[in-house]
């Protein structure tokens, strides 16, 4: 570790370090480990293979998201694909003695809603997953790591994996959003700016006045998106924010463990004065409703821009990715995004399925229409979320306003369930990825935006600015 | 569990060029549903391969002069996107044993290594020249040399590169970290006893 004072990195880095393994990696303690259907049953399978146990099933948690049909969750699912996935997560979870919030609990959700929603999520930890947005748990000040399904099998095995050290990018936004502009602006905008790949090698520590106004659910918003900007792990020092949303959740601690666990937590945070491999500071008013164009993620601009113009660029690579984008998505150089007819809206998924969501949504959609010909869904991202607007009367909002109301589950998000674009629709979504084919028609395009922005498009029947659709002031 | 030591890699090249190939583009989400990695081969690159079909123009994969590779080829950031270790199984699945790109996501780069499949960079110059080699003949023998960080194809050389810890792990045969590991199972319980909230809950 460098001298002090230190950053919150590497504070729980050391904390979780165990000893450098012959290839100078680290073997590091994973101190809550998540697992859901689809990349859990192989390393099942591995740690059978090699006669191993799970190491620590108190801290491993179990739900089902990326399969679940949305209309009806009742089992047996109709596709035998992913009843056998439900099957063999159930079984495991029962061998192993692994919590698993199935979903007759009431719990279940999208994995990176239920850790938070639980309390299991904390600051001053670590975390892995098998799965890449597992960076959304850093909004809590947590080194949280999407992993591949081999090292899924080392943490069951061992509570430990080998990881090399990340470097750490401190990214401060500063000063205030603008009217309209969300957390989804702003991870949208940073990845633009900063490239898919620049965050290689990173970890991204997020912070400035803009952060520390933000909800926990707006940071974890940032937090989910790290991954695409290429950062292995994004993250938020813990503070009065965090503690406040942690308070009284079923995995908090209570009583004087509450208080120790707090003092705990707040040690983690990095310190005045703290070094970082690299700063990079940029000022809220800058950011603008952004949406993409393209397919990825990094290939966004604001809402009152033009789609690019292979032809006003200089670089080659640049030049190709503008061509191949613009082939698959059917758009036309130079044309205002504004305006661009859209076949559906989804609003949901680990980016922007939670309650302040629709909350803010339900606010502007209030006695307004989807447009004929636009097919509106809209996905609570846990059992827990739907229950809550359900209470606060959020989805009667959304079903009168032509939305199709939804059970928790990653939906349209990737469309492993019966959730798909057809043909090459292009779809106007809340959720993180535009990659060719992502949403379950190989020729289908999404733009992915802010969820008032989706509802904006949902209700204009094209890209719409929400600001003038709804006539957002603040 | 001694793991083979991958010191070098021969046989014949296969080029997917472009950059930011995502593994969503790899392989399709639908074909990770499943509970093994069995037959993830089929599902490599399938929309592309469609795409290319529906062209009128053979996928690379598709077309017998390419069959039997063993070094697939493309451009920078090879791999972004989901974590999915379906992707680098489903390209060991289908015969690769090396992957030579610009360069590679963080986790697609760690899960490769992870499963014995090499994944090396090389300079876009040199990509260029080794892909016009392969698809000029498609049986020339490329080999990846771990251990000279070199490329050889019909004569041509380039210079290869890779994080040095992966390189090593390849190289001396512990690339899958698993029994170092669970040997360090004494060393682990010293740090977790430090960490109060591993400690199992009182019921
Ligand atoms: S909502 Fe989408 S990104 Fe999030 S876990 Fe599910 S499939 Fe992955």
């Amino acid at each position: 570790m460098r001298t002090p004072p230190h950053n919150l990195f590497d504070k729980v880095w050391a904390a979780h370090a165990v000893r450098e393994l012959a290839s100078g990696q680290t073997q590091l303690v994973i101190g809550t480990h998540l697992i859901h259907e689809v990349t859990s049953p192989q390393a099942f399978a591995m740690l059978k293979d090699l006669g191993l146990k799970v190491a620590m099933p108190h801290r491993t948690f179990a739900t089902v998201d990326h399969i679940v049909p949305t209309d009806r969750q009742t089992e047996p699912f109709s596709d035998p694909l992913a009843d056998a996935m439900i099957k063999a997560l159930r079984k495991n979870c029962a061998e192993h003695g692994i919590t698993y919030f199935d979903l007759a609990s009431g719990r279940q959700g999208i994995v990176h809603m239920v850790g938070p929603e639980q309390g299991i999520t904390q600051p001053g930890t670590t975390i892995a997953c098998g799965d890449s947005h597992t960076s959304t748990h850093g909004a809590f000040g947590a080194i949280a790591l999407g992993i591949g399904t081999s090292q899924v099998r080392d943490v069951l095995a061992t509570q430990t994996m080998a990881l090399g050290r990340l470097k750490v990018r401190r990214i401060n936004v500063e000063g205030q959003l603008g009217p309209g502009v969300y957390a989804k602006d702003v991870i949208l905008h940073l990845i633009r700016t900063l490239g898919v790949n620049g965050g290689t090698g990173y970890a991204y520590e997020y912070g400035g006045a803009v952060f520390d106004r933000f909800s926990m659910e707006e940071r974890m918003t940032v937090c989910n998106m790290s991954i695409e900007g290429g950062a292995r792990v994004g993250y938020v020092n813990p503070d009065e924010t965090t503690f406040a949303y942690l308070k009284g959740r079923p995995y908090s601690p209570t009583g004087a463990a509450w208080d120790e666990a707090v003092a705990r937590w707040r040690a983690f945070a990095s310190e005045p004065g703290c070094a970082y491999d690299e700063v990079v500071t940029i000022q809220g008013a800058d950011i603008p409703p952004t949406v993409t164009w393209g397919i990825n993620p990094g290939q966004g601009i604001s809402i009152t821009e033009t789609i690019p113009d292979p032809a006003q660029t200089k670089s080659v690579d640049e030049k190709a990715a503008i061509v191949e984008a613009l082939a698959y998505m059917k758009l036309t150089a130079g044309a205002p995004i504004k305006g661009t007819k859209i076949d559906v809206a989804f609003l949901g998924s680990c980016t922007n399925a939670r309650l302040s969501d629709f909350k803010e949504v339900a606010k502007y959609l209030k006695g307004r229409r989807v447009s004929p010909g636009v097919k509106a869904i809209a996905v609570p991202g846990s059992q827990i979320v739907g229950k809550l607007c359900a209470e606060l009367g959020i989805d009667r909002v959304f079903r009168e306003a032509g939305f199709d109301w939804r059970e928790a589950g990653c939906s349209m998000c990737l469309a492993m369930n019966p959730d798909k674009l057809v043909g090459d629709q292009l779809c106007a979504s809340s959720s993180n990825r535009n990659f060719k084919g992502r949403q379950g028609s190989p020729t289908g395009r999404t733009l992915l935006m802010s969820p008032l922005m989706v509802a904006a498009a949902a209700v204009a029947g094209s890209v719409a600015d929400a600001r003038e659709v709804f006539g957002v002031k603040n | 569990m001694a793991l083979a030591k991958i010191t070098s890699i021969t046989g014949p090249g296969l080029a997917v060029p472009g950059n930011d190939i995502d593994t969503d583009r790899i392989i399709p989400a639908r074909f990770l549903k499943a509970i093994t990695f069995d037959g993830l081969g089929e599902g490599l690159f399938f929309d592309a391969r469609k795409a290319v079909a529906a062209a009128g123009q053979v996928h690379p994969l598709d077309d017998a002069r390419f069959r039997g590779a063993k070094i697939l080829i493309s451009g920078a950031n090879f791999g972004c996107g989901s974590s999915r270790e379906h992707a680098p199984q489903a390209i060991q699945k289908s015969g690769f044993r090396a992957v030579v790109a610009e360069s590679y996501a963080e986790i697609f780069f760690g899960n490769s290594t992870t499963i014995g499949l090499a994944c090396v960079s090389a300079d876009r110059a040199d990509i260029a020249r080794l892909t016009a080699a392969v698809e000029a003949n498609p049986a020339l023998e490329v080999t990846v040399d771990l251990v000279a960080r070199e490329i050889g194809f019909g004569g041509q050389t380039a210079k290869l590169t890779m994080r040095d810890s992966a390189r090593d792990a390849l190289v001396h045969g512990r690339w899958d970290p698993i029994g170092e590991l669970l040997e360090g199972a004494e060393a682990v319980v010293a740090t977790t006893s430090k960490l109060p909230y591993l400690a199992v809950p009182p019921k």
